[in-house]
């Protein structure tokens, strides 16, 4: 059974229809990437399955329940899915520790100590215990963006959402979260990801989602699609013959 | 004719004084709590608090305070409801001051980053928690030096309700002139008196600032 089921969904954003029907069915331990040319609707398609934005048809499902745009399925919805942003977004006001503690204990009523426990856990797992009580501001972009996955994962998701995660970075601390991410995946983490890291995507995806025009174009395992792509589109974009 | 002393002029002038302090801190703290509800339904509510707070906030911006005062005053009048005038200054002070925080504090709050809505979210937390936990703590410290820096337009506000009689720093001054004829010692003193209330406002909201912009360094 697939953990997510993606089912004709639609999106626009007043004429402009950015998602034209979408279906994708995720199944547990996969680790798909998504490709496109700007403006292809990846990112709006990452959000819609995280309920940042409603859906104007068709359904997505995540574990079995449905995605409704209410405040409870919400929030059942986005403890099962976490998503990484481009930007980061750690909250500036809190340390690192700070960052992964909150929501543990406003969201899910984890005891404070227990909470702080899986803080140091996650940013460990991240390479980060030394940082616990470090600043957003103090840390450079790779360790802020390892601080937002290992928030993400204090909330034990079944799955995560990462929206290029690496294109604020500079060159040389893109290397760093990857291989965070990696690992992810190799320890058997659902991960729907958007990304330009072509090589990556070759080395670590199940497979590789090409979205033109608000569809998905071609898929398939990451051999076919970068080495026997069939549309003229996606050999375009992949700069091949 | 009796004689005035400098120090008989001061005097008099340092107990009205205490009015305009009083007044002033009525009206920042009541126009506080006042502009806090008025923040929260502009930004949480729905389409009709949220109309209704803009429309308050473009009212009392949009007309001069001397005119809320009059009305204040003479308009409850006409309904027959006699109201003192330090009653009329203390609500109309308090609702304009509200007006302009709740503004002051609304673009702090609108300046916090969409990212931040977004992340809060994407970890389950719903709109009071996003709030309390993630948005306020960041508006509030951005909020603190305009907000301290329009406190000095409270107390200079203040001033306008000599026109309807409540006798504060400034109605202090015009009795005292009518009393010794020595309009420019008295409005001299009344106007160091008001430098003094001020200054250390408009110095601290500037500090405030430094402080912040420092202590914010970018990533
Ligand atoms: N909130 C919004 N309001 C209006 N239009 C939007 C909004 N978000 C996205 N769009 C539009 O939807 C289309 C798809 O945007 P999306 O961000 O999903 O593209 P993308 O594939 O992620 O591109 P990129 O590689 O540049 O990140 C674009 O045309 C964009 O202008
Ligand atoms: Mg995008």
């Amino acid at each position: 059974m697939p953990l997510i089921e993606i089912t004709d969904v639609r999106k626009r954003f007043g004429d402009n229809e950015v998602l034209k029907g979408i279906d994708l069915d995720v199944k547990p331990g996969e680790v798909i990437a998504i490709i496109g040319k700007s403006g292809s609707g990846k990112s709006t398609l990452l959000r819609c399955i995280n309920g940042l934005e409603i859906i104007d048809g068709g359904s997505i499902s995540v574990a079995g329940s449905q995605l409704l745009p209410d405040e409870v399925h919400l929030k059942a919805l986005r403890l099962k899915v976490g998503m990484i942003f481009q930007q980061f977004n750690l909250f500036p006001h809190l340390t690192a520790g700070g960052n992964v503690i909150l929501s543990q204990t406003v969201v899910k009523k984890t005891p404070k100590r227990e909470a702080e426990a899986m803080a140091r856990k996650m940013l460990e797992r991240v390479g980060l215990a030394e940082k616990f009580d470090a600043y957003p501001d103090e840390l450079s972009g790779g360790q802020q963006q390892r601080v937002a996955i290992a928030r993400a994962l204090a909330m034990e998701p079944i799955a995560l959402l990462c929206d290029e995660v690496t294109s604020a970075l500079d060159p040389e601390l893109v290397a760093e979260v990857l291989a965070v991410v990696r690992e992810l995946a190799a320890e058997g983490m659902t991960l729907l990801m958007v990304t330009h890291e072509m090589k990556f995507a070759r080395d670590v995806c199940s497979r590789v989602v090409f979205m033109h025009q608000g569809r998905v174009h071609e898929i398939g395992p990451p051999e076919d699609v970068f080495a026997k792509p069939k549309t003229p589109e996606l050999k375009q974009f992949l700069g091949v013959q | 004719m009796m004689e005035f002393s400098t120090w008989d002029i001061l005097r008099n002038l340092l107990l009205a004084t205490r009015w305009t302090i009083v007044l002033s801190l009525v009206s920042f703290l009541g126009g506080g709590i006042v502009g806090a509800l008025l923040l929260f339904l502009r930004i949480g509510g729905n389409r009709i608090s949220t109309a209704f707070t803009r429309y308050y906030v473009e009212l009392f911006q949009g007309t001069p305070l001397l005119m809320q005062l009059f009305l204040a005053f003479f308009g409850l009048g006409l309904f027959g409801i006699n109201v003192p005038a330090w009653l009329a200054a203390g609500i109309a002070l308090v609702l304009w001051t509200a007006a302009f925080l709740a503004e002051i504090w609304r673009g702090c709050v609108e300046a916090v980053a969409r990212g931040q809505w977004e992340a809060s979210a994407s970890l389950g937390m719903g709109y009071v928690q996003q709030m309390r936990y993630v948005i306020l703590p960041q508006a509030l410290k951005v909020a603190i030096p305009p907000t301290v820096g329009f406190s000095v337009q409270v107390v200079k506000g203040t001033a306008l309700t000599s026109i309807i009689g409540f006798v504060e720093l400034s109605k202090a001054g015009t009795v005292v002139t009518n009393a010794t004829f020595q309009p420019f010692t008295v409005y001299g003193l009344v106007a160091l008196i008001y430098f003094a209330l001020c200054w250390p406002l408009s110095k601290s909201s500037q500090a405030l600032e430094r402080k912040l912009n420092a202590a914010h360094r970018n990533h």
